[in-house]
């Protein structure tokens, strides 16, 4: 491992590319999040109504319903068969997930993400362990648990605690017990468990990820033969286990990144300085060969 | 028999699988113990017009709020996680704080994308939130045979839900008491009684209907419609016995004519 190692992570992303350059999707990604966290919270603090529910189910413009399809999932494992309004809404949630990326939803929408992002952001900067760190799929068997509980108590059962929703719902609805549960979550991601909830836990995270298992927009590592090895990728990524397949990859191997663990966020494209990744889609495999940089004439001074 | 050769690749695999079906086990029983908890809906709490029965309810409702946003009275809130006691949430109101206005186009119904609040309501005057009770006659003001009649006046069911029943005030001896009484049959719950009783603390509340109502007692055949299913008395060659009215002839020593029984009962004192 070369000196660049220990650089700061990003720093020299940042150097390249200006400070924009090396946080753009990152900013496009709080963009996006607080755009639709506006779009519920117009109509209630300014009385412009364009959205209206919240993240669990919503109308929008009066005619489109857009429903949770994890809480539908759990309605009808519970017994009840929604209406055709909610299982429309959700089938059009599923469609848009399914194309762009399940876990989309968690790095652009879900109104938890900055909490975790922030608990991670001070994890670093105080350099505490990682933590208590459960097995990937603990979330896939909270899930099946949640659907289980849900089946045999007749009950949505995850809405009881989901955070997700509760937080939402406390934005949209007027806080109070939904501040304790984004405390909560903080800390739990700060001390006990670096990227814990969203990375171990968080069974809403579960779904929408085995939702876009086929998803067709991707991250590919495409300029992998650029990568000098500085590990930014891996530090900034929330689920690093799906960067190796793809960057380190054998000759010949397909450079997308295909876990249905990547969240999308793009923040490898951003802090890479070898611009080694972008956005594309699935059937897109196709690896440039780049000269390596370190044997490249103009080589950067490390 | 040998102990069978387990690799340590399919060893950690099993301590993996029992450690995470434990977890879950633990962690999905909290939830069941939360479920079960939430069920208990609070008697003071209502669900809007239409709610399906509260196990229904509770698979059905996705916890969206559009009930709530559509609701132009404000009547209804979406509950919170633990403090309020209805399953986090989901929609319900008090109805001291604010009662149901009982629109007549139903709005919260017709937001509801689920059918938790069920479209096959389209009177509201057939919505059955719960029943309202007049849980203390001591304290109701027209039980002391005053004219408060609040609760009556301000029912939008008037004269059906709720009627103003005369009967004789035998305190003062020559007034009449005019006693609130609720008919289930046509009370929606709604609340409007609740929430206008004079009194700091309502002497008329609506309880949900599983506090409010008794189920008929389908054990007792009733004589009198026995007998007009019937078309005639139930035992034939009934004997009538006269039966014990003052007057000469009669065991009743306050009326003239009146004479002793032939025998006491031990212990009347007399
Ligand atoms: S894992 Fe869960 S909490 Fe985290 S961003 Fe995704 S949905 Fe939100
Ligand atoms: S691989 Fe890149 S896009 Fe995917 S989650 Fe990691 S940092 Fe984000
Ligand atoms: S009927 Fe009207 S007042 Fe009553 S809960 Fe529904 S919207 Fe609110
Ligand atoms: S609109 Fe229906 S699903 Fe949504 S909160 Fe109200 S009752 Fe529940
Ligand atoms: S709750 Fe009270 S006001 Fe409403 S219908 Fe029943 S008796 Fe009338």
């Amino acid at each position: 491992m070369s000196a660049r190692t220990r650089m700061p992570v990003g720093l020299e992303a940042r150097q390249k590319k200006g400070w924009i350059g090396a946080n753009r999707y990152l900013l496009l990604r709080r963009t996006s999040q607080l755009f639709f966290l506006m779009l519920f919270l117009l109509g209630p603090w300014f009385g412009i109504w364009i959205v209206q529910g919240t993240l669990a189910g919503s109308l929008t413009l009066g005619v489109l319903p857009l429903t949770d399809p994890f809480i539908a999932l759990q309605s009808l494992v519970a017994g009840h068969l929604p209406a055709t309004s909610a299982l429309v809404g959700a089938l059009i949630v599923l469609g848009v997930y399914a194309v762009l990326g399940g876990r989309v939803y968690c790095s652009w929408v879900c109104p938890i993400n900055p909490v975790t992002d922030a608990a991670h952001w001070l994890h670093v900067k105080l350099g505490l362990s990682k933590g208590w760190q459960p097995k990937r799929q603990t979330r896939l068997w909270v899930m099946a648990t949640a659907l289980l509980v849900s089946a045999l108590a007749g009950t949505v059962a995850w809405e009881l605690v989901n955070p997700v929703t509760m937080v939402h719902r406390g934005l949209v609805f007027g806080m109070g017990a939904a501040w304790g549960m984004v405390a909560a979550i903080f800390v739990f991601d700060l001390v006990v468990s670096r990227r814990g909830w969203c990375g171990h836990v968080c069974p809403v995270g579960a779904f929408y990820g085995l939702l876009g298992h086929k998803s067709v927009v991707r991250i590919s590592a495409a300029q992998r033969s650029a990568c000098d090895d500085c590990m930014d990728c891996y530090a900034v990524c929330p689920e690093q286990q799906v960067i190796s397949p793809a960057l380190k990859g054998k000759p010949g191997s397909s450079p997308l990144i295909l876990s249905p663990d990547c969240t999308n966020c793009g923040r490898c494209i951003d802090v890479c300085a070898m611009d080694v990744f972008n956005f594309t889609h699935r059937f897109d495999d196709r690896v440039d060969d780049r000269p390596d940089p370190l044997t490249a004439p103009a080589g950067r001074i490390a | 028999m040998s102990v069978p050769d387990i690799s340590p690749d399919r060893r950690r695999f099993l301590k993996d699988a029992a450690r995470m079906a434990g977890g879950c086990m633990l962690a999905g029983g909290g939830l069941a113990w939360l479920a079960r908890d939430a069920r208990a809906l609070p008697a003071q709490a209502l669900r809007p017009p239409g709610a399906l029965a509260e196990a229904a309810f509770l698979s059905a409702c996705i916890r969206c709020g559009l009930c709530v946003r559509e609701c132009p009275y404000d009547t209804l809130v979406l509950a919170e996680l633990g403090s309020d006691g209805p399953a986090t949430g989901t929609p319900y109101f008090i109805a001291r704080d604010v009662p149901c206005e009982m629109c007549e186009d139903i709005p919260c119904v017709a937001a509801c994308p689920t059918g938790a609040l069920d479209p096959a309501l389209d009177d509201i005057d057939d919505a059955r939130m719960g029943t309202a009770v007049l849980v203390d006659q001591e304290n109701c003001l027209n039980f002391q045979g005053l004219r408060c009649d609040v609760c009556y006046r301000v029912c939008p069911v008037i004269d059906e839900a709720i009627t103003l029943d005369v009967s004789h005030n035998t305190r003062s001896g020559h007034h009449a008491m005019f006693i609130p009484t609720v008919h289930a049959d046509h009370c929606t719950g709604c609340g409007m009684c609740e929430k206008s009783c004079v009194l700091p603390e309502a002497a008329i509340k609506v309880l949900p209907l599983r506090m409010a109502r008794a189920t008929p007692a389908e054990h007792y055949r009733k004589g009198w419609e026995e007998k007009d299913a019937k078309g005639g008395p139930v035992v034939e060659g009934i004997i009538d016995l006269p039966d014990r009215l003052p007057g000469p002839g009669t065991d009743n020593l306050a009326t003239p004519g009146g004479f002793e029984p032939a025998f006491k009962l031990p212990g009347t004192g007399q």
